[in-house]
Formats: C-alpha cells, sequence, structure tokens
C-alpha cells in the first residue's frame, strides 16, 4: 500500500495554494461574505485552471484526473474559505450529468454552474429524498415541487432535480431561467457559502437516471460531497490551528509568549492529532470513493464525521487561544468556524453518520464486524 | 495512491496467514482457555519463536549478514498486522526484537552485532530495558544510576523500575549516569548489561491489576566491560533516542492491532448482553459510542499507512506518526470503560462465574490506565507535538 502524494497532487496542490493566496486572500473573501456573495462571473477565471473539470476525461475537456485529487483541492479550497461554488458544481453534480455530455461540456468549460437539489424542508439526506413530484398531474408535464438547503442556489444556471414521478424516482437536469421557476435565498450563517430554497412550478427538464440507477448515483453523490467535505474541514482546521500557533508564539502575558504556558500549547496539540486523525480518514474515504470500493460508504462517513469535529474543535480551540481578538468580527477566525459548522450541519451531524456506521457494525447477522 | 497490498506484500500476507493457521497454538491467553505459567511457557515461547524465525518471519528488515531477511518495511508491518489479528503468541523477546536488535543494528559495534542479533532472532536470548528510575520518569535525563569506570569495566549501583522480562532476560540495555560532572543530557552512557552478573536483583512490581508485569532492577557494583558500551561513552542520550523512536514505530501497529481485537470483543459483549430486557447494541448512546471508537481505530490504521508510506518513500519519518500512542491510548481507555458500563451491575466482580468472561474486561480496564502513561506520558507526548511539530516556545 501506498498513501502518501504523487508529484501530480502535490503538484495541484501548490498550485491551489498559489492561486487562492493571490486571488483569494481572506480580506477578499471577508468583503465577498460580507457583501453580496460570490460574483457568477469569477467561476470562469477558476474553470481556467481546469478545476470545473478536474476529474472529466480529457475528450469531455477536462483534465482526467480523480476524486483523490478533487479530495487534494478541497483542503486547499477549505484553507482559503474559497467562497466558489466547486462543491455544488463539481463534486455534487458534475457526475450526475454523464448522460448528457453538451451539459458536461458546459461545466467543465465553466461556463455553466450547477448545483444538486434533493432535500426536503427539514434538510435531511434520505427522510424525504425526493421531495419535488415529477408530472404529477397527468395533464400538466415538468416537476412541480420544492427543494431546500440548496447550496450556491443563487449562482446556479442549472440544478440537478431528485424528483419523485410516477414511475418512480429520478433525477433531471433543470435550467434555472424558466418562468416556472422561482428562488429565495435563505439566510445563512456562513455566507460564504449561501443555502436556498427552490420552487418548480411545472419546470421542464431533461431526464438523468430514473428507478434504482437515481438512487445509486445519489449515494454515491452523498459518499462524494461527504468525503470531499471532510477534505475541506480538514483545510479549515490546518489553517485555524495555523493562526493559533502564530498568536501563541507573539502574543505576550506575564511576561512570556503565551504558547510557553501548557494550558495553551496541550490543547493546540490535541488539535493536531485530531486534525492528523482526519487527515489520514480522508485519504482513505478519498481513495474508497475513487473506486467506488464498498467501504466508501462508511469510510465516507467516518471522515466527515471526525474531520467536522476536528475543525469544529480547533477553531473553537483557535478562539479561546486568540482572547479577545478571536471574538471580534474584524478577525477572520469566525468564519472559518462557521464555514466549520457548515461542514458539521450538511448531509448528517457527526452522531447521525456515526449510527450509519452502527447500523453496520451491530445489525448484521453476525459477522458484520469485518475489517475492512 | 494505492490502499491494496502490492501483489509482492500480498503474496507475503498470504503466506504468513497460511503458516499461523497451520502452526499457532489454538485460544492461546483467551479467556478461560488454559494458561501456561512461569518456566514452561518460557520454554514454549522460545521454541514457538525459534519456529517463526525459521519460518521467515522474524528479523525481516534486518540485514541478512546478522540473521535478517533483508525484506522490505511493509512486511513488517504485515507481520505485526497479522500476528495481532491471528491471536499467535508473540515473539519472546519483543524487547530484543524492537529495541534492542535496532539500536545495536543502528550505533552497534561489529563485534556487537556478530554477538547479540541472531540470539535474538533465534528467541536464544531474551533483552529488557533499564531506562527509567523511581526518580527519572519523565524527566529520563535526571536519571541517577552510576557507571563508573574501573579499568575495562564500568562499575554499575543504582536503581531501573518499570522494566517488563527483567525477570527471565539475559541482557538489559541500560541507561546509566558516567559523568557526573558534565551537562545532564551529555553524561550518559548506554550499556549492555548481563542480568546474571553478580550485583543484578529483580523483584516484581505488583501493579492496579494485582499481576506483576513489570519488575525493579537492583544494581550494585555491577561490573560490565567496556565493550559493552553502545555508541560513544557520554553519548548515550542520543543512542537511547534510537531506541525510542524503533520503539514508538513498532509500537504504533502493534497498538492498533490490539485495540481493533478489542474493539471486535467489544461489539461481541453489546451484542450479547442484555440490559433492562432488550440488546446492548440497542442502546443509542451506546452504538454511538462503539461507533467513535471504530471511526477512531480506522484513524489510527491510516495514519500508521501514512507513516509508513512516508518512511517508505523519503527514509524519514513523517511528524504525523507521533500522534499514534496519544490517540491510542485515550481510546483504549474509553473502550475499556464502556465494557464496564455495558456488562452493568456484574463490572463489580472479578472472576467466577456470574462475572462476564471471568472478569477480562475489568483486569483490561484497570490496565488502560497505565496506557498514558507509559512509553511516554499523554502529557509528554502533547508537549512533543506543540515544541517540535508545531514550534511553539518551550515551556521550561
Amino acid at each position: 500500500m501506498d498513501l502518501s502524494e504523487t508529484a501530480e497532487e502535490s503538484m495541484l496542490r501548490e498550485q491551489a495554494r498559489e492561486f487562492l493566496r493571490a486571488r483569494y486572500p481572506i480580506q477578499r473573501v471577508a468583503s465577498i461574505a460580507d457583501g453580496a456573495g460570490f460574483d457568477r462571473h469569477a467561476w470562469q477565471e477558476v474553470a481556467a485552471l481546469g478545476w470545473a473539470g478536474i476529474s472529466a476525461p480529457e475528450d469531455a475537456g477536462g483534465a482526467g484526473l480523480g476524486f483523490v485529487e478533487e479530495c487534494v483541492l478541497g483542503e486547499e479550497l477549505g484553507r482559503a474559505l474559497f467562497p466558489g461554488p466547486f462543491l455544488t458544481t463539481v463534486v455534487l453534480t458534475l457526475p450526475a450529468l454523464t448522460g448528457a455530455p453538451d451539459l458536461v461540456k458546459e461545466v467543465v468549460a465553466g461556463e455553466t454552474v450547477a448545483t444538486l437539489a434533493w432535500l426536503g424542508p427539514s434538510g435531511e439526506p434520505g427522510a424525504t429524498r425526493f421531495p419535488i413530484g415529477a408530472g404529477l398531474a397527468q395533464d400538466r408535464p415538468g416537476l412541480y415541487g420544492s427543494a431546500w438547503f440548496v447550496p450556491d442556489l443563487a449562482l446556479a444556471d442549472l440544478a440537478v432535480v431528485a424528483a419523485e414521478g410516477p414511475a418512480g424516482p429520478g433525477l433531471w437536469a433543470v435550467r434555472l431561467d424558466q418562468d416556472t421557476i422561482s428562488r429565495q435565498d435563505l439566510p445563512t450563517v456562513d455566507t460564504t457559502r449561501r443555502l436556498g430554497a427552490l420552487f418548480l412550478e411545472g419546470a421542464l427538464g431533461r431526464a438523468l437516471a430514473q428507478g434504482s440507477d437515481a438512487e445509486r448515483l445519489l449515494e454515491h453523490l452523498r459518499d462524494r460531497a461527504l468525503a470531499f467535505l471532510a477534505a475541506e474541514a480538514v483545510g479549515v482546521a490546518s489553517r485555524a490551528l495555523e493562526m493559533a500557533v502564530e498568536h501563541a508564539r507573539t502574543r505576550e502575558q506575564f511576561g512570556r509568549p503565551i504558547g510557553a504556558f501548557q494550558a495553551v500549547s496541550q490543547s493546540l496539540a490535541d488539535a493536531y492529532a485530531e486534525i492528523e486523525s482526519a487527515r489520514s480518514l480522508v485519504r482513505w474515504a478519498a481513495a474508497s470513493v475513487a473506486a467506488r470500493a464498498p467501504e466508501s460508504a462508511r469510510a465516507a462517513a467516518a471522515a466527515k464525521a471526525l474531520a467536522s469535529e476536528a475543525a469544529v474543535r480547533t477553531c473553537e480551540r483557535s478562539i479561546q487561544v486568540h482572547g479577545g481578538i478571536g471574538f471580534t468580527w474584524e478577525h477572520p477566525l469566525h468564519r472559518y468556524y462557521k464555514r466549520a459548522q457548515w461542514i458539521q450541519a450538511f448531509l448528517g451531524w457527526p452522531a447521525e453518520l456515526r449510527a450509519r456506521i452502527a447500523a453496520s457494525l451491530l445489525d448484521g447477522p453476525g459477522d458484520e464486524n469485518e475489517r475492512v | 495512491m494505492d490502499l491494496r497490498d502490492s501483489p509482492d506484500e500480498a503474496a507475503f500476507r498470504a503466506r504468513l496467514r497460511e503458516w499461523l493457521a497451520a502452526n499457532a497454538p489454538a485460544h492461546w491467553d483467551q479467556p478461560g482457555a488454559e494458561r501456561l505459567e512461569g518456566a514452561e511457557r518460557l520454554a514454549f515461547l522460545r521454541e514457538w519463536s525459534a519456529r517463526l524465525y525459521a519460518a521467515g518471519f522474524v528479523g525481516l528488515t534486518w540485514p541478512s549478514e546478522y540473521g535478517g531477511y533483508d525484506a522490505p518495511l511493509s512486511h513488517h508491518l504485515i507481520f505485526l498486522e497479522e500476528m495481532g489479528r491471528s491471536g499467535a503468541p508473540e515473539h519472546v523477546t519483543p524487547i530484543g526484537l524492537g529495541m534492542a536488535g535496532p539500536t545495536i543494528l543502528s550505533h552497534g559495534t561489529e563485534a556487537q552485532k556478530a554477538r547479540y542479533l541472531r540470539p535474538i532472532l533465534t528467541g536464544e536470548e531474551i533483552w529488557c530495558q533499564g531506562f527509567s528510575e523511581p526518580e527519572a520518569g519523565s524527566d529520563l535525563a535526571s536519571l541517577r544510576t552510576r557507571a563508573e569506570l574501573d579499568g575495562d569495566h564500568y562499575v554499575v549501583t543504582g536503581q531501573k523500575v518499570w522494566s517488563s522480562f527483567a525477570h527471565e532476560a539475559d541482557f538489559c540495555i541500560l541507561l546509566a549516569r558516567s559523568d557526573p560532572a558534565a551537562p545532564r543530557h551529555s553524561g550518559l552512557t548506554y550499556l549492555i548489561v548481563p542480568m546474571r552478573a553478580p550485583g543484578v536483583e529483580v523483584r516484581p512490581l505488583r501493579q492496579i491489576t494485582g499481576d506483576a508485569e513489570f519488575n525493579e532492577i537492583f544494581l550494585d557494583g555491577v561490573r560490565v566491560p567496556v565493550e559493552n558500551v553502545i555508541g560513544r561513552p557520554g553519548e548515550g542520550w542520543n543512542v537511547a533516542i534510537t531506541t525510542l523512536m524503533y520503539e514508538r514505530a513498532n509500537l504504533a501497529v502493534m497498538l492498533t492491532v490490539r485495540l481493533e481485537i478489542a474493539l471486535s470483543r467489544l461489539v461481541d459483549l453489546a451484542r450479547t448482553t442484555r440490559r433492562r430486557g432488550r440488546r446492548a447494541a440497542d442502546d443509542p448512546l451506546v452504538r454511538d459510542r462503539i461507533a467513535e471508537l471504530w471511526t477512531v481505530l480506522q484513524a489510527l490504521r491510516f495514519t500508521n499507512y501514512r507513516a509508513l508510506s512516508t518512511l517508505m518513500s523519503t527514509g524519514m519519518p513523517g511528524p504525523e506518526g507521533s500522534i499514534v500512542k496519544l490517540v491510542w491510548a485515550d481510546a483504549n481507555q474509553r473502550l475499556t470503560k464502556l465494557a464496564l458500563e455495558i456488562e452493568g451491575p456484574s463490572a463489580m466482580l472479578s472472576g467466577g462465574e456470574h462475572a462476564v468472561q471471568d472478569g477480562l474486561w475489568q483486569r483490561l480496564q484497570l490496565r488502560s490506565r497505565g496506557n498514558s502513561i507509559e512509553g511516554g506520558t499523554s502529557e509528554i507526548l502533547r508537549q512533543i507535538v506543540a515544541e517540535r511539530i508545531l514550534a511553539l516556545p518551550r515551556s521550561r
């Protein structure tokens, strides 16, 4: 086995860090977050780096890399609190468009921003998996209903909509510029990644997948999102820890840098241990999901549960170590904290993900406690 | 990145599994099974170790000129994993294999390598470690055991503690102060002390569980020839760091495998224990904690693989390996406490027919309190992370 980063991965990481440092310094992210949000037209510049098509095949204009590389990018995007629609367009949506090569081409070229609309008013995955009705009334073609907690909805040109039709569940590609469609912004704590609600009144869509194919595809999209969010969380946590360490090395009280006090240093060492544990799970989850291995659901759930907790706790430790300044709006720490909390709450809180893991360990016929 | 064994690793794993299935004694040290004790146990373990070695599974990464097999590091990791999972008895001298041997390979003279290495592999000679002292625990460099040069011998006097295997050991890797005038880290010398020499006395140390896993070693004018110095006199601290690095690397994998075994036992316990009319495994709080422990276990596994991958590709251990013992100690302490909670009132019973598994979890839980003390306390490990990895200012 070999878990080390390949030369290609390291190059991608460096390229990403360089670009994000130059184009998305935290001051710019803060003004985007406090202003109107990410500018839809700025996506083109990001897509031009090859990121929108990072794992799309080369004949579709993509880079031909894979999900492991998406997760490498994910960590860097998390570090920078990148406010653009990478999670939605690339991670959550692109694989659903495989049967529509023209749409793939638009997305890869950065012309189209896309998102996934599959959660009901509760925002819980699974419970109301296909909230939107498709052509429910015989004489009314089209899609009817609403989807909630749709990330980056305000930016999106296209949504992949999960809907329950007369013939069972399905996924449809829906252009969002139709008269039969309205959107509503949901005030979101993390304004670097906003949520919306989508209302369809007979919108037209292109069928992408039906029946069990659609269900399997959604599960795959879910696992991709969980693993990617875990990678983002590791990036968020790493940056929050760096800020805490920088502060603890320079801030002096009682005549010494506060990092010399063990109550401070030991808390940050624990943060490091949690982050590295999460990073290990991210490598496992990324490789498992990329290979669509049988353990990918458990690996992705474990990674997101641990990494989001590590990110939230690291931000909390960092705020504490910063003292009063860490509690101000002016200091960027609260933005990392809010992203960590967003990641924790989206697609299952840690305890909900652990409930799924527990079911696989404890409810089988007796030998389910397999080593994966 | 590739999570799978390479074809060569897979073949090695398969051969080892097959050999263990055919050769390892069944139910070794399982609760309820008959347990060998004393001289009989030692004789069995020596014979078992010789067979393990002859079959090609011991000394995997050591050079063939000293009896090793010149195999890649990944084979050693597979060996540790499969040995742990199979429940087969350990090699008779883990300190010889994991600490003394690698230290002699790194710092020893040609004569020392020729003399000591092969009998470690075959299990003919057993080793123990003499580092900690009653007054030198976390602050190891404050140790007081003296080694005074007298002609071509060092005369060693002092006391060592927390020494496993000392009561059956042939040799001890021992750290002593040879120059009391030198700064504390530079006055130390690393010695191979023959445990049968006059002036060595070993007393068992009874621990919190009632067992005596460790010993105290009393040294009174023990004469050790100068050719038994590993490294140069006065440079014992650096040699000791090598020993501890190897200890950490081996332990990381062994402890993770032990946690895996313990977790699968815990899952069995939760599935078979009925509390208030339902399976303990149906209690949502129990379920959450088991899933959390499983998650941490996977994190430890893949942290070990990451550390191994770094070591194999760069030749240098990466920083990530330093968290394993810290995370493991906490996980094992939580795991064993959860087992007692699942048992309910039976947690008060230490053995007998009403006790669960003859009091196994009671012993494991009490033993786990040592986990955050032995091999570097959790506080010391955190401080190492803080100062060496995060580069925070020194706290002292």
